[in-house]
């Protein structure tokens, strides 16, 4: 795949890191504001999209990635979902409960394990977006090859 | 609280995930991980049943108990109906997963075969186990979504037509069923079905409450291809690979479609005369409809997707017929026995038609055709394939001794007490259609041998799919024990209860 | 009420569009259509006349808030539309590939 023009690179040069800082700064306090790990990662996702799209590819870096994106994707979810059965252990012992310190109500720690899920469902949702991307784009590398 | 009840939903989930990661690295370490994983899932579905019997148990998420008596926060409950479903999705899955140890070698990508079978294993066990209204939505979309990708495996023209086909309607489906939960949510400001009965009790008849029945009623029918919305089912489980046609027919139209069928117009609505004849209506025409589209067929695996329709009409049927005589207030001891008779079918049915698609997918493996017309005499070359279809198609007749013949014995005699005599009568003439149908499918399959033109190269199909054929042939024989009134009421009574009396259901979620 | 019968009309838009257009690729947007209709009911429901953000501030208690759980319903119906849509693209792009095209009418190999 091809990039774009220079005026373009050199935008998405300026732009892509504020986006992807923003994207964290969502992720991290989705316990405090609106927001939290799905509007985070598909922020986050967003930064590696523009970039991809502006500087182009080449076909075995695509698919090279894409096997990184899906492993990174399964292993932030298994994270998620061992954090929920770590509650069938510590705490009250039941699935899915809070087994941290709540902490107090409006800081950046605090509300026990719900950040830790939103950072872990941050990194899945933009793993997942950025591989439903390549796929998209490595099926269009194959029709027109 | 019985912390198995989450790890049935957890542990596929996991397994799925393990399967992507562990899967890029070790080669056919997949497989035993599917296998682990749906030999848990037995175990524990079994230790659950034992363990609740005829309870209705109580799973609260988080811990977040009621609130002067109204639930917050997601329960999952799990009782009698749900352990007959969870018994049916996760031993038919085990079985095909063994079965697609060599089925599926001849495919690429067998991770994500395994994978997203785990998956959708994972969303109809949610399904099944949760006691809200939207998150049977969300698990039903894990599933569909899973199944959708499945039918598409083989990635040829076919299959992506019927793949097409099957995500726009269930696409719409899901849009009508999450309108449903709109209304309901928007009327009764609960998402929980044993509080949503409990609100919006006083409502029957009301016109919000029968457009809530209806977009229910459609969404699910979608899922459960009911007759005029059907038109998805013969080409996706027919371009399926054999073992998720296998699943798809034998399991995921039960436990996303019937199921939450049977249990949102028990459970959840009271029932109204109009609705309740509404659905024996919708029953008795798939029964009838599903049984002459499948006569003409001369490809096996579409026959065969015609007569799961024809099948769940008998299911949806019975079930109809029971809320009839519940909403009239009379002959409750017939009710159960109507509701009996659909659920006892409904087990069945997983048995046989799960069986009849792995035999079809063995006749695929080795022929390489699924046209009736260009085999014959295949009986004496694959002769494990021959007899348990034989026991499968026998079975799916009504011919006694096997399980099918009980469970519609028992369905005709609910009619014949309840006095729907043109029902019985029905009832018995698609049994005899569906007779002849498999009387054809056996004669061009397996004995007639004049057209036996291909019998070079053919032998048994390997190992692992003759044992879970085998083994699906003795559930075949074993489960017309469910007609002896002692193993019934292990089985079947517990789940029966459940639906005809709702307050065992809603009282112990409700904490009253 | 004017607004909840804009929100069927968008409906009944995108079912219309998945009856009579050919496209497959056309499909999938009125599908998506029908989808933002129902979030937008979703939406819609929980809204109550006057009501902030439902993010408690400790520094000012009490207060009419709007109601959360639709919101909560709407983001996850979001992220499996998500999905559904992805995985229809990637089906349509096969198909694409297989038949050289994207008009229904040609694509009909399953019948009866």
């Amino acid at each position: 795949m091809k990039g774009m023009t220079l005026i373009v690179k050199k935008t998405t040069q300026l732009i892509a890191g504020l986006v992807f800082l923003y994207g964290i700064y969502v992720v991290l306090h989705g316990h405090l504001t609106p927001g939290g790990g799905f509007a985070g990662g598909v922020i986050i996702a967003g930064s590696f999209i523009l970039l991809t799209l502006a500087y182009g590819s080449d076909f075995m870096k695509l698919t090279r990635e894409e096997t990184g994106t899906t492993i990174t994707e399964n292993l932030a979810i298994l994270t998620a979902l061992l954090i929920a059965l770590a509650g069938l252990i510590f705490g009250a012992g039941i699935f899915f409960s809070n087994w941290l310190p709540a902490g107090k109500a409006g800081e950046l720690i605090s509300a026990g394990v719900i950040p830790l899920y939103n950072i872990f469902i941050g990194i899945e949702v933009a793993a997942s977006i950025l591989t439903i991307f390549l796929a998209l784009i490595i099926f269009k590398e194959e029709i027109t090859k | 609280m019985n912390p198995l009840i989450p790890l049935l939903v957890a542990v596929p989930l996991a397994g799925a995930f393990l399967i992507m990661i562990l899967g890029k690295f070790v080669k056919d370490i997949n497989k035993y991980i599917a296998t682990l994983t749906l030999m848990f899932l037995v175990a524990a579905t079994l230790v659950l049943m034992a363990g609740t019997g005829s309870d209705v148990a109580v799973y609260r998420l988080g811990g977040w108990d009621n609130i002067n008596g109204i639930p917050i926060g997601i329960y999952m409950v799990s009782d009698g109906l749900s352990g007959i479903v969870l018994c049916i999705i996760n031993v038919v899955g085990l079985l095909s997963v063994i079965y697609s140890f060599t089925y599926i070698s001849r495919y690429t990508s067998e991770n994500n075969y395994y994978a997203l079978f785990c998956l959708m294993v994972a969303g109809m066990n949610g399904v099944v186990l949760s006691g809200d209204l939207f998150n049977i939505f969300v698990f039903l979309e894990i599933a569909a979504i899973s199944s959708y990708a499945l039918v598409a495996f083989g990635v040829g023209r076919t299959e992506l037509e019927a793949t097409f086909k099957y995500q726009i309607l269930g696409g719409l489906a899901s849009l009508i069923i999450l309108f449903g939960i709109g209304f309901i949510y928007w009327r009764t400001k609960t998402l929980n079905m044993a509080d949503i009965r409990e609100v919006m009790g006083s409502e029957t008849g009301k016109p919000l409450y029968l457009l809530v029945q209806m977009l229910l009623l459609c969404g699910f029918g979608l899922k459960a291809a009911v007759i005029p919305f059907h038109a998805w089912l013969p080409d996706a489980h027919s371009s399926a690979p054999s073992p998720i046609s296998a699943m798809l027919s034998g399991v995921l139209i039960k436990a996303v479609g019937i199921y939450v069928l049977i249990r949102l117009f028990f459970n959840m609505f009271i029932i109204s005369n109009e609705t309740a004849v509404l659905i024996t209506t919708l029953g008795t025409l798939s029964m009838v409809f599903g049984v002459f589209l499948a006569i003409g067929q001369w490809d096996i695996k579409r026959l065969l997707a015609y007569h799961s329709i024809s099948q769940m009409g008998y299911v949806v049927m019975s079930a109809g017929m029971g809320m009839i005589l519940l909403s009239k207030g009379i002959k409750p001891e017939v009710a159960a026995l109507a509701v009996a008779g659909a659920l006892f079918h409904l087990i069945n049915h997983a048995a046989f038609k799960s069986l009849l698609f792995l035999n079809a997918g063995a006749i695929e493996y080795r022929t390489g055709t699924r046209d009736l017309k260009e085999m014959g005499g295949l009986a004496a070359l694959m002769p494990a394939t021959s007899s348990t279809s034989l026991v499968a198609s026998m079975s799916i007749s009504g011919i006694p001794p096997f399980n099918g013949f009980f469970s519609k014995l028992i369905i005709i005699i609910a009619a014949i007490m309840a006095k729907f005599y043109l029902l019985a009568v029905i009832a018995v003439l698609v049994s005899i259609i569906t007779l002849a149908s498999f009387l054809k499918f056996q004669r061009y399959a397996f004995y007639n041998r004049e057209a036996a033109n291909n019998g070079n190269n053919i032998r048994e199909v390997p190992f692992p799919m003759v044992l879970s054929m085998v083994l699906l042939t003795l559930f075949c024989i074993l489960l017309s024990l469910i007609a002896i009134p002692q193993v019934r009421d292990v089985v079947l009574t517990p789940a029966v209860n459940v639906l005809i009396d709702p307050h065992l259901y809603t009282s112990p979620i409700l904490g009253m | 009420m004017t607004v909840y019968l804009l929100c069927f009309i968008l409906f009944l838009v995108g079912l219309y569009g998945i009856i009579t257009r050919r496209n497959l690729v056309k499909i999938v947007i009125s599908l998506s259509i029908m989808e933002f209709s129902v979030f937008l009911f979703l939406a819609l429901i929980g809204y109550v006349e006057g009501g902030s953000a439902p993010i408690i501030d400790p520094a000012t208690p009490g207060g009419i808030y709007v109601d959360p759980l639709p919101q909560a319903m709407v983001l996850t119906a979001i992220v499996i539309g998500l999905a559904t849509t992805a995985m229809l693209m990637s089906v349509i792009i096969r198909i694409y590939r297989k038949y050289k095209t994207l008009d229904v009418r040609e694509i009909k190999n399953l019948r009866g």
